[in-house]
């Protein structure tokens, strides 16, 4: 990877002017992203799926990409993406174009983990040539922090509130990467912003995979979390380094673990900055955050397991 | 949004947009509080606060090194100032109620006093 200052040279295919709120990191993911892919040799084509960036970055009379984007609706990113895929293959091979074209789909977690589930299935099991990445904001941020199957257990939203009865959210957060893992695809990664090289890295081998891959990337949200705008890097690095949100790579089925934290910090240390955990720590709700913490341990060994084991496909 | 609409019939199908990156006119930088001042004396062109800026306001020269701060955009998130590893900070926070009609060189001097 090159140095950052080379990579400051480049022209960025995602603008100034959007209108995400401030200290919003769905722009600095796709900047990275954007920014690691090799665009001298390929060009970009994006889709989007309804969200937060969607409807920020593409304000009509207004757009922030510099590279060609469609938004078509919620749901179907991953198929309205298929779609111009298959049309470039075709026009590859009648001798239209000789253009070196790469596919991204983008989305949050409601159109990934909920409401673009099947599409995203359905163009992964056709192996359609492109790469999926969900900024995983854990709720739909965009119309003001519903609770989807991205949030976490014990976060407290709009739909999942906490009070007498409730302590917010009472399931734990589904696994998408292993439901993913099911279409036995080449390359699956969970990245983080904060560690901005192993995210560049990890989008650069995923655009080069002659197949679907996926990118799943933790974008923390000021407002629906609850923090200061500056702390949003700061909140990606604590997920991190309690291994809520462990980095790795899915390789033809073998498990690759990219960061091993040396110091496994308590999940308090992620939880304590941000609102939406408050209530956990009232009195009388300890056995939440044990529980909590019992949850994340038990991803974590099993991730570990999986890397010492090296089964693959 | 100050300019005249477009008429239905000047709108292309689909709503297509024929000017990539149109939105640098949209000046964002109205909505700051609080304004990120840069010392280049201290800064070590790490590019820590590029990388992570997310309003793509840290503005770059032709050999890729740190060259200010485009408020026109900035937000004032106040990531870059979270951000930047040297010590002391080479970016600092100042209230734009405080930045109002001094010269650069005091907007410095005021940020970096505190």
């Amino acid at each position: 990877m090159a140095l950052l200052n080379e990579l400051a040279k480049k022209k960025e295919g995602l603008v100034e002017g959007h209108r995400l709120c401030p200290g919003c990191t769905h722009s600095v993911i796709m900047r990275q992203v954007l920014a690691a892919a090799d665009t001298d040799k390929y060009d970009i084509v994006v889709a989007a799926a309804t969200g937060c960036f969607e409807v920020s970055s593409g304000l009509y009379p207004y757009t922030s990409w510099n590279i060609p984007w469609i938004h078509n609706a919620f749901e179907n990113a991953a198929s309205t993406i298929s779609g111009i895929e298959a049309m470039y293959r075709l026009w590859k091979k009648k001798g239209r174009t000789d253009k070196d074209i790469r596919f991204i789909a983008i989305a949050s977690d409601g159109g990934t983990y909920d409401i673009g589930l099947q599409a995203l299935s359905g163009a992964i099991e056709r192996g359609h040539q492109f790469l999926y990445i969900c900024n995983d904001n854990n709720a739909y941020q965009n119309t003001g922090n519903q609770r989807s199957s991205a949030t976490p257990f014990g976060a407290s939203t709009t739909t999942s509130p906490n009070g007498t009865v409730l302590q917010g959210k009472s399931q734990p957060k589904k696994d998408i990467m292993s439901v993913l893992e099911g279409h036995h695809m080449q390359y699956l990664a969970q990245a983080s912003p904060s560690n901005w090289r192993d995210l560049m890295d990890k989008a650069k081998t995923a655009l080069d995979v002659n197949g679907p891959t996926y990118m799943n990337v933790i974008e923390p949200c000021t407002t629906g979390w609850g923090f200061p705008s500056n702390k949003s890097i700061e909140i990606a690095q604590l997920a991190v380094d309690t291994c809520i949100w462990p980095l790795y790579e899915i390789i033809e089925g073998k498990v690759k673990i990219n960061y091993k934290p040396k110091n496994k910090l308590p999940v308090e240390e992620f939880l304590k900055p941000q609102k939406r955990f408050a209530h956990l720590f009232k009195k009388g709700n300890e056995h939440l955050i044990k529980e909590y913490q019992g949850q994340v341990d038990k991803h974590w060994e099993w991730l570990l397991a999986r890397e010492a084991s090296g089964i693959g496909y | 949004m100050s300019e005249k609409l477009l008429n239905w019939d000047e709108i292309l199908i689909g709503g297509a947009i024929k000017d990539p990156g149109n939105s640098k006119s949209y000046e964002t930088g109205s909505w700051r509080v609080e304004r990120p001042v840069w010392n280049p004396e201290s800064c070590i062109q790490c590019m820590f606060c590029w990388v992570y800026c997310p309003d793509s306001s840290i503005l770059v020269d032709e050999n890729g090194k740190m060259a200010g701060i485009d408020y026109d955009h900035c937000k004032g998130c106040g990531i870059c100032v979270e951000q930047c590893p040297t010590k002391p900070k080479s970016l600092a926070m100042l209230l734009e109620a405080e930045a109002k009609g001094k010269s650069e060189e005091e907007i410095r001097k005021e940020a970096f006093s505190k």
